[in-house]
């Protein structure tokens, strides 16, 4: 069998896809983050309670409703997004005047109430969720199995954040929404609705998040505590990229998504923690991130 | 005293009347009357933190909390959030100049949206200042301080604002800048626009202005037509303690 530092190419392959998996949950939901911390300086700890309430919405429109992955990966993000405005209009938006650290410690009290919820509902032993028929199977390469939901995965989440990038930096809602990040009072003073922007901003990081949960169910089964333990790796992804960085939100997600699935391969004991010790090294030499500007 | 005529009396297009202002628990204006004809230019006057910049920032509205009245053609506006005050045709230019950093220069002149019909066109706004047309692809800060303080001018002539507040436009810059942004004033103000301008050089305020405000500690402590600028000047010196 090929091997590549000792290291048989299948494994290589196989962990680095795997990373490439986990690298794509962690870019969709970094980048709702980047968006909502630039604009409306909340750091949402809810992110991943609202990526667990995507996939459950999924869960939901299948068992009780019937609709299937396609629906549900349309209608979950609304749902989630609808949610996210009215914690957003009801709750967040007392906040803004207040130090970030009000807006992190009722986020985080919103994120253990939602897993909360839907721990008394369903439970933690986690329910399942086929992958669509569309997508089962996979493709022989010469060098591994590359299961075809998989390789969705990642392109759909690509393509989002590429996606999101273009109407961020291309087009005029885009550019309302960098000026209003740099300087709100300014931009209201234009006559532009800061508040409704940011309203809709919230929306909208937040359905990335139930975006990713629809895509997340198959791999991962449908669990109350499935934001819970990915949300603290997305938020060292955060840092490094630098807060408020949207394309560095992006590239750093993939990137530590690959870095902790080579680790796998080559120092297993280090996987669980390869990205703390990056953030660390990041903070100390470039205490913004590695994409974040220095204000 | 002198006697204060009621806002709706004046027949202005802005009417200040008894303005007070706040920076958090700082109170800053104490009673500021102004009243602006349309088509006027008039310029405030005064020291270093008398109130001018918070009188500007007051009248759009980004002033934490103010109270008193001020209103613009008809409409009391002392209780609405800045971004309706803009739309009633209220252009602002801040002393900072406000340019995005993350915007380019064609981006910063395009955001402001139009309030109002009549603004100018962008081919306009590229003939009265022509570096900006030739940069419209750089980022807004790279801009040299005078580029900047075009850009944030022009933005604001697209929006079809009627009055236009500038704050120290001419801050900072080299003398041959300074005299451009005077001709554009004189130009805007040919055209009928009607501009408050808070200025510290009461020299270049001169050339342009019908009026002079003088403030002190928050209130209004004089009037000065453009005419009799001249003969005030000792006044003014003292005023200004220059």
């Amino acid at each position: 069998m090929t091997t590549i530092f000792g290291v048989p190419m299948q494994a290589l392959f196989g962990q680095l896809l795997l990373g490439l998996i986990n690298g794509s949950f962690y870019a969709i939901l970094s980048l709702g983050l980047a968006i909502i911390f630039g604009l409306l300086n909340i750091i949402n700890f809810a992110h991943g309670a609202l990526y667990m309430m995507g996939a459950f919405v999924a869960w939901m429109l299948l068992t009780y409703v019937g609709l299937g992955y396609w629906w549900a990966l349309g209608l979950a993000p609304l749902v989630v997004g609808a949610f996210g405005i009215v914690l957003e209009r009801v709750l967040i938006a007392r906040l803004y005047k207040l130090d970030h650290l009000y807006g992190l410690l009722l986020t985080f009290g919103l994120a253990l109430i939602i897993q909360g919820l839907f721990r008394n509902q369903y439970g933690v032993s986690g329910l399942p969720y086929a992958i669509p028929t569309e997508l089962s199977g996979g493709q022989r390469l010469p060098f591994m199995f590359l299961p075809n939901y998989r390789a969705w995965v990642v392109v759909a989440s690509l393509t989002v954040c590429i996606a999101t990038w273009l109407v961020i930096e291309k087009t005029k809602l885009g550019a309302y929404l960098r000026a209003a990040t740099e300087n709100p009072t300014l931009v209201q003073a234009f006559g532009v609705n800061v508040p409704l922007f940011l309203t809709l901003t919230y929306g909208f990081g937040v359905a990335l998040a139930g975006f990713a949960g629809v895509l997340a169910a198959p791999i991962y089964s449908v669990n109350p505590n499935m934001g819970a333990d990915i949300i603290i790796v997305v938020f060292a992804v955060v840092v490094i990229g630098g807060m408020g960085s949207i394309i560095g939100s992006v590239i750093t997600g993939f990137t530590l998504g690959l870095v902790e699935g080579l680790t796998k391969v080559f120092y297993p004991e280090a996987s669980a923690t390869v990205i703390f010790v990056i953030m660390v090294l990041v903070l100390l030499v470039k205490p913004a991130g590695l994409f974040g500007r220095t204000a | 005293m002198k006697t204060v005529t009621p806002a709706a009396a004046t027949g202005a297009l802005l009417t200040v009347r008894g303005l007070e202002g706040w920076y958090g628990e700082s109170h800053v204006l104490h009673g500021i009357d102004i009243d602006v004809r349309t088509g006027e230019v008039i310029t405030l006057l005064g020291r270093n933190g008398a109130g001018k910049t918070t009188t500007l920032r007051a009248i759009i509205g980004i002033l934490g909390k103010r109270a008193g009245s001020i209103v613009y053609d008809g409409v009391e506006t002392i209780r609405m959030a800045s971004r309706n005050i803009a739309r009633l045709g209220i252009g602002y230019v801040p002393e900072e100049r406000g340019i995005f950093a993350s915007l380019t220069v064609h981006e910063n002149l395009m955001l402001p949206p139009r309030v109002k019909p009549g603004g100018m066109s962008v081919a306009e706004i590229h003939t009265l200042f022509p570096n900006l047309k030739e940069r419209a692809g750089s980022q807004g800060t790279k801009l040299s301080g005078g580029e900047q303080q075009m850009l944030a001018i022009g933005r604001i002539l697209r929006t079809g604002a009627k009055l236009i507040l500038l704050d120290e436009p001419t801050e900072g810059l080299a003398p041959v800048i300074v005299q451009q942004i005077g001709r554009t004033i004189q130009q805007l103000k040919a055209q009928g626009y009607t501009i408050i301008l808070v200025e510290q050089n009461f020299r270049f305020a001169q050339t342009l202005a019908d009026r002079h405000f003088v403030i002190e500690q928050g209130r209004v402590v004089d009037m000065i037509p453009n005419a009799e600028l001249d003969a005030n000047i000792d006044k003014l010196h003292a005023y200004l303690g220059v």
